[in-house]
């Protein structure tokens, strides 16, 4: 595996393509029979595909969280892994059984939308309960939480799957941030860029992410939250494209454990991050 | 115009001056420093000098300067002076400059940041406004597009005189001018539609098919237009085809063109009149002109978020089609990007460009924020070659042309290197 060149690359062109996101969702969604467990399915590279679901791009995916998608992809698609992603639209019902969800960051009033549509559809909270791994940026990472604050401020309730409370600070934080991580995880320092008024408290089941080095987060000195599969945080860059070992992190949750990739594969990313990191230190 | 008062006469003189000193010291070309200082001398100042003028707002995401450059050139056509801010000035101080520039002019056409529109409405008391476009922009400093809108939509309620001209393919656009009292709606197209899934009155998503967008929900639906563009020809509200022949190139600069005429006949312009003055404009603030370096003929655009990219890979022919040995023949293209204030600091928009386009032709990246650029690309899976600037860029290709698409400072930049022309 490490090493093995992927020359193709099926399901991405079509899941990803500007156009395609509109397609509809395969009938994986409602499974004839009983369902095994997410991390079943991914054991021994079997033939199932990894199913990456983008939640409601029409309503959040302002700050290139498209990018996310992508390097999922391509980290799991390197590594041989058969890879299905597809944006799901919010006037579409939300699968219940992805392996990893992704929100992204939006403008308020689509994020309050948003959080009425996901919690009358209920495939999300279903899917958090089946084990998915969900990865939530910003909107996306206010609204899994407990509440967060509405375009005047006024608190709306969230999904509830992470023990957060989110609300509207005093100032905006937008600039590089540069966090170390919490170690359990096992992630290179996180590097990124946010762009946030919002203010995020956390409940006693859930970890922040890291610790602040440089920027705001979450406002009280640390970045993001996690608790069992469900990780959120504000940064941007995208997230994932700046710290791969994140998204090889989540990627890990959902399929098990991974080759690393083939130096090559890493010389861009790598410099990114060095240059990054350099940037923010200046 | 009629006789300023002497707070403001004397405000427009100093400010001129200043204008003058910019341009002669080389520090820029005078256009936003002249209306700063009048300002701070008769902070009335903008509206003293719209009196009694017919004013055009125009604004928009992208494509406001080339739009300004073109419908001055249609109400040009009228025989009279235009006074214009034509090197993308658009807050009050450019717009100060610019009358002030031109105290004689009884038309202006005036350039306005979206932000500012309502502002601007105010103190110029416009005849007609254009609205191009809203789409995402630079992420730290735009506000957010939803919010621009609804504020338009406010200002156009609060002034019934203005007649608006609008892009009935948007549908923020659509729903802003909705409020107006007096709409000409113009089909002038829409190719990014990652802004607009979701209907700006009620939230739900936005369906789109052959006939246009309508929410799926409420009544919002695109408009019909009596201006239309429709390929490479123009429509107008008679019925009568004419194909537009300009020399700038690319499906969003006829957009911008078929919007111009629209303004312009508001005005009395005949559109026999008025397209010869269009088919003369080659290059606007420096986009799409050509210069010659050391051998190579080199083609300068500017995009400024990822609406924009889509129209810069539209007019240097990226479609990702070109394959096998005819890609040997396609011109190099040099991507330049960089994240300074003005272009937006966070670089995550390059992750809403599409770069497949691009597969089949040489691709060169350059700017501050190359790296980024290169990790995007290697996730589209497209070669490129990292260079320092410009001249790198000409070193690293053969004679003949090379393709420009750069970021606002890095165009600035590039533009300085080769020579600013027109």
């Amino acid at each position: 595996m490490p090493g093995e060149q992927v020359s193709s690359r099926p399901g991405r062109h079509a899941a990803t393509d500007l156009d395609g996101l509109r397609v509809d969702i395969p009938n994986w969604s409602s499974p004839s029979g009983p369902e095994p467990s997410t991390r079943e399915r991914r054991s021994g590279g079997g033939p199932s595909a990894l199913r990456l679901i983008w939640i409601y791009p029409d309503l959040l995916s302002t700050y290139g969280d498209r990018g996310n998608l992508l390097m999922l992809t391509r980290r799991a698609t390197l590594r041989g892994l058969r890879v299905e992603s597809v944006g799901i639209n919010s006037d579409q019902a939300v699968p219940r059984h992805g392996d990893v969800y992704l929100l992204g960051g939006g403008e308020d009033l689509p994020q309050i939308l948003a959080a009425k549509r996901l919690r009358t559809d209920g495939g999300l909270a279903a899917a958090a309960a089946n084990g998915a791994v969900i990865f939530a940026v910003c909107a996306g990472y206010q609204l899994v939480g407990e509440v967060f604050g509405g375009a005047q401020g006024e608190p709306v309730d969230g999904l509830g799957l992470l023990d957060i409370r989110s609300g509207r600070g005093d100032t905006r934080g937008v600039g590089e941030v540069v966090a170390d991580v919490d170690p359990a995880l096992g992630v290179d320092r996180l590097t990124g860029f946010e762009n946030h008024q919002g203010v995020t408290s956390r409940g006693p089941g859930t970890k922040p992410l890291a610790s602040v080095l440089r920027g705001v987060g979450n406002g009280d000195g640390t970045e993001g939250a996690y608790s069992g599969r469900i990780l959120g945080t504000y940064l941007h860059g995208p997230a994932l494209v700046r710290n791969p070992s994140l998204a090889d992190l989540l990627l890990t949750w959902a399929a098990g454990s991974l080759p690393p990739l083939a130096p090559d594969y890493e010389t861009w990313t790598n410099r990114l991050r060095s240059e990054r990191l350099a940037a923010a230190s200046a | 115009m009629g006789k300023l008062p002497i707070r403001a006469r004397v405000a427009t003189t100093i400010g001129g001056a200043a204008g003058r000193m910019s341009r002669l010291t080389g520090r820029g070309d005078g256009s936003v420093i002249g209306g700063v200082v009048g300002l701070r001398f008769a902070p009335d100042l903008l509206r003293q000098l719209a009196v009694g003028r017919q004013i055009v707002l125009v604004t928009g995401t992208n494509g406001k300067t080339t739009t300004t450059r073109l419908v001055t050139a249609a109400i040009g056509s009228l025989g009279q002076e235009v006074a214009t801010n034509a090197y993308g000035a658009n807050m009050e101080s450019g717009l100060v400059s610019a009358l002030s520039g031109a105290s004689e002019a009884p038309y202006a056409v005036l350039e306005v940041d979206e932000r500012h529109l309502p502002a601007m409405i105010k103190a110029t008391s416009p005849r007609a406004i254009v609205l191009l476009n809203l789409s995402r922009d630079q992420m730290d400093r735009a506000a957010e597009i939803w919010l621009i809108a609804r504020r338009w939509r406010e200002a156009f309620a609060a002034s019934p005189q203005c007649r608006v001209v609008a892009n009935a393919d948007d549908p923020l656009i659509a729903w802003a001018a909705g409020s107006a009292g007096d709409v000409t709606w113009v089909a002038a197209g829409q190719r990014w539609h990652e802004d607009s899934w979701c209907c700006p009155d009620c939230g739900s998503h936005l369906r789109r098919d052959e006939l246009g967008w309508r929410c799926g929900e409420c009544s919002l639906s695109r408009p019909s237009a009596r201006w239309v563009l429709d390929g490479e020809n123009v429509i107008d509200a008679a019925g009568t085809v004419r194909e537009l022949g300009l020399a700038l190139p690319g499906r969003a600069n006829r957009s911008n063109a078929v919007m111009a005429l629209a303004v312009a006949s508001l005005f009395g312009a005949d559109v026999d009149q008025a397209l010869p003055e269009l088919r003369k404009v080659v290059s606007v603030a420096g986009r799409y002109t050509s210069v010659q370096r050391r051998g190579r003929t080199v083609r300068l655009l500017l995009a400024k978020n990822p609406a924009g990219w889509l129209e810069a890979f539209d007019v240097v022919g990226a479609t990702g089609l070109i394959e096998g040995p005819a890609s040997a023949g396609t011109p190099p293209v040099l991507l330049a990007v960089n994240a300074q204030g003005p272009d937006g600091r966070d670089t995550s928009w390059l992750w809403d460009v599409d770069y497949r386009v691009l597969a089949g032709r040489p691709v060169l990246v350059t700017g501050e924020r190359k790296v980024d650029l290169a990790v995007r690309l290697e996730a589209d899976e497209i070669p490129f070659d990292l260079v320092d600037d410009i001249d790198a860029a000409i070193d690293a290709v053969r004679p003949g042309h090379l393709d420009v698409i750069a970021n606002y400072t890095a165009f600035q930049q590039i533009r300085a290197i080769v020579g600013r022309s027109v």
